[in-house]
């Protein structure tokens, strides 16, 4: 009756097995180590060493050649939608082949090694960007060939999240604002500060995105409330800083009835009126008022933070010239405007707005593009949390402290 | 056919010594039938976790994203803080309670299937526990975000009937509820077989012997269905164990579980290292669970 089944007993062998095989691959990743550490010294000590991207001597092409026939683009699902993507591959004769990424870093990832001589561009956001070009895997471009970029929102001509020291690393596509998201039957009055979501007035009503990012919202609101941190800039953090945003995050949690995951997700929490108020992004509010459901959203006094993201270019990348004819196109009114109201975004240029307007009726001021560049200045775009920041000390919380601090306080 | 390949046998001389090798040597015949399995198993299952392992030490350069290939115990360290212990600690008693619950939901309902139910009742029961397998996981937690929410169904009945509303969507015990449901078939059916295997002859010599129902219950059928209970506790434990998706979709703010912090580890800050350290957690309670469960002779109940 208690024969000891044999494959039981194997688990002992099985384990023995694993053991000895992870000690081989060990053994082998060490004696490796040289050649692998060379490289990545290499890289990192560039970039503690007054942050110079390695790739920043590139040469860069004083015109565009004939298109190879081919692109191959990273990009976030619905970016290279048959609206804009088809009339590019007309005219340039180069075919685009999208990988959708999820998030940010399977961005990185696949474009590890410079795209690997496989990817072209990517389709970025700001807390990758500073990752990539750093890394090494994007290399610099010739704004003079993108005739459009005079026309960008001056604020995404050189923005510090792909511009370094002049040095141009992709054009800017499209932004938006994190925003404050409420129910107005709820709030009948527009709230004015984000001190709603910190506040305990709407206690187990407040929803905010499950992103560690999430902590430089909670900054940004620091800066504004209590000058004596000296916060300046809600991404580059010293650690007493750090701190106090992770607590007044700790002190938010009892208020929140669930993190999102999903953009729909906070739709539904909104429309089962289980929460009234919470941090979205212009999306929610769209969706919500389509839905019939009485939203809507505001820019607080204390500003917000935003996403902007930019194309980028592979340093390795096998079509460049198919490359920078994507980034003239891309850059261009009409595609900008069909993306913009696709998505539910801004976009870069700001001749975008009449075509948005022709494409849909109040298209530009469902999108805040027709607004002017002080409100676009209230927002604080997403960019890596480095060490090495810009104070000169490199005393700045990196991004993996953010990871580890935002488990700590939603776990 | 059999004629030609008897021909064969006959014909080919070199195939008639390879054969006669083989005869005589049952282990290469034995090495060879299982080769491709065992490659299958060696190559993609074990290396796999291999790879798990030895990823648990290495690190990752904060500023490219690049592995670091030096050994270092950080990730470990990391691991034993008072936040991931926490969250380990969380798993497991979810995993332990939504096991108990299954285990007292299955017994009595495979104890009908088993030995109550009429052939036809049985097949119907059958179909019953099956059925819901044959939906996607995904519908069917949403299904439940839809009952438990604030204007959900759940509340709604409650407050039909006069009672105050329970209001338990996004929370811990929407967690519980949600895994004991998904995971119930995967308890009852190792029950069932094990509660279909006693022989008649020992309840009837229980009752023969003069023992009340219930003695026959805690003296012949509950022994005999534990091996089937703690076969079918693998499975609901090792399944909330690694599980991410339910707490993400309808966990609240302190519904993290191990599944989830691999996931942001992997998915937003890109350290694999880390993620793979704090995976080798549940293999190490997995591993003790089943040795455990060997001792209760649950793999004959399989």
């Amino acid at each position: 009756m208690h024969r000891p089944h044999p494959r039981v007993r194997g688990i002992g062998a099985v384990a023995i097995v694993v053991a000895a095989l992870a000690l081989l691959v060990a053994g082998c990743g060490s004696s490796s180590k040289s050649s692998n550490t060379t490289g990545s010294t290499s890289k990192s000590g560039s970039g503690t060493s007054g942050l110079v991207p390695p790739t920043h001597g590139m040469a860069v092409p004083q015109s565009v050649g004939k298109g190879e026939g081919s692109l191959n683009l990273i990009a976030w699902e619905g970016y290279t939608l048959p609206d804009w993507v088809k009339p590019f591959e007309q005219q340039s004769g180069c075919t685009v082949h999208a990988k959708f990424a999820g998030t940010s870093s399977e961005m990185v990832s696949l474009m590890a090694n410079g795209g690997g001589g496989q990817y072209d561009m990517v389709s970025a956001s700001g807390d990758a960007d500073l990752r990539l070009i750093y890394g090494g895997d994007v290399r610099p471009v010739n704004i003079d060939l993108i005739p459009a970029w005079k026309d960008f929102h001056p604020f995404l001509q050189n923005p510090s999240f792909n511009t370094i020291d002049g040095v141009h690393y992709g054009v800017s596509l499209q932004f938006g604002p994190n925003v404050l998201l409420y129910s107005t039957a709820a709030l009948p009055a527009a709230p004015t500060s984000w001190s709603t979501i910190y506040s305990s007035q709407y206690s187990g009503k407040v929803s905010v995105p499950n992103n560690p990012i999430q902590i430089a919202d909670a900054a940004l609101y620091l800066s504004k409330t209590q000058p004596n941190l000296g916060i300046t800039d809600p991404y580059e953090l010293t650690q007493s800083q750090f701190d106090a945003a992770v607590n007044l995050l700790k002190q938010q949690k009892p208020l929140i009835k669930k993190y999102w995951n999903l953009a729909s997700e906070e739709e539904s929490l909104f429309q089962n009126r289980e929460v009234v108020v919470g941090a979205a992004w212009p999306l929610q509010t769209g969706d919500l008022k389509k839905a019939g459901f009485p939203a809507a959203d505001t820019i607080p006094s204390e500003g917000a933070t935003g996403w902007a993201d930019s194309w980028l270019l592979a340093t390795k990348a096998p079509h460049p010239n198919c490359a920078y004819l994507w980034m003239q196109y891309i850059s261009t009114p009409k595609p900008q405007a069909q993306q913009a109201l696709s998505f539910g975004e801004t976009p870069a240029n700001s001749k975008a707005c009449d075509v948005m307007n022709t494409l849909e009726k109040g298209g530009c001021a469902r999108l805040h593009a027709d607004k002017p560049d002080a409100y676009f200045q209230t927002i604080q775009f997403w960019k890596t949390p480095l060490a090495q920041c810009g104070n000169g000390n490199s005393d700045c919380v990196p991004f993996q402290k953010w990871v580890n601090a935002w488990t700590q306080i939603t776990g | 056919m059999t004629i030609e390949t008897a021909r064969a046998g006959r014909a080919g001389p070199r195939a008639a010594r390879i054969s006669a090798a083989l005869w005589r040597r049952p282990w290469l015949r034995g090495a060879l039938t299982l080769s491709p399995a065992l490659a299958w198993f060696l190559v993609i299952y074990l290396a796999s976790l291999v790879v798990m392992l030895v990823t648990a030490f290495w690190s990752v350069d904060p500023f490219t994203n690049n592995l670091q290939h030096q050994l270092t115990l950080a990730n470990f360290r990391q691991v034993f803080t008072p936040t991931y212990e926490h969250i380990i600690w969380r798993t497991v008693l979810l995993a332990a309670l939504v096991t108990l619950t299954d285990a007292v939901l299955a017994l009595p309902f495979a104890y009908f299937m088993a030995r109550v139910a009429s052939h036809r009742v049985r097949n119907l029961l059958f179909m019953g526990v099956l059925l819901p397998l044959w939906a996607s996981y995904l519908a069917r937690v949403y299904a439940w975000i839809v009952i438990l929410t604030k204007g959900g169904t759940l509340n709604w009945a409650f407050r039909h009937v006069g009672l105050p509303e329970p209001n338990i969507g996004y929370t811990s015990t929407a967690m519980w509820l949600v895994f004991s449901y998904i995971w119930l078939p995967f308890m009852i059916i190792p029950v069932y077989t094990a509660l279909e295997r006693i022989p008649d002859s020992l309840i009837e010599a229980s009752s023969d012997l003069g023992a009340r129902n219930s003695r026959t219950l805690r003296g012949i059928v509950l022994p005999l269905a534990l091996p089937g209970v703690v076969a079918g506790s693998i499975f609901t434990f090792s399944l909330t164990l690694g599980d991410f998706i339910t707490p993400l979709l309808i966990g609240g703010t302190n519904s993290s579980l191990i599944g989830n912090v691999i996931y942001d580890n992997i998915g937003t800050a890109n350290n694999l290292p880390f993620a793979a350290a704090l995976a080798i957690i549940p293999i190490v309670i997995m591993t003790v669970y089943l040795l455990t469960a060997r001792a209760f002779g649950a793999f004959e109940a399989m």
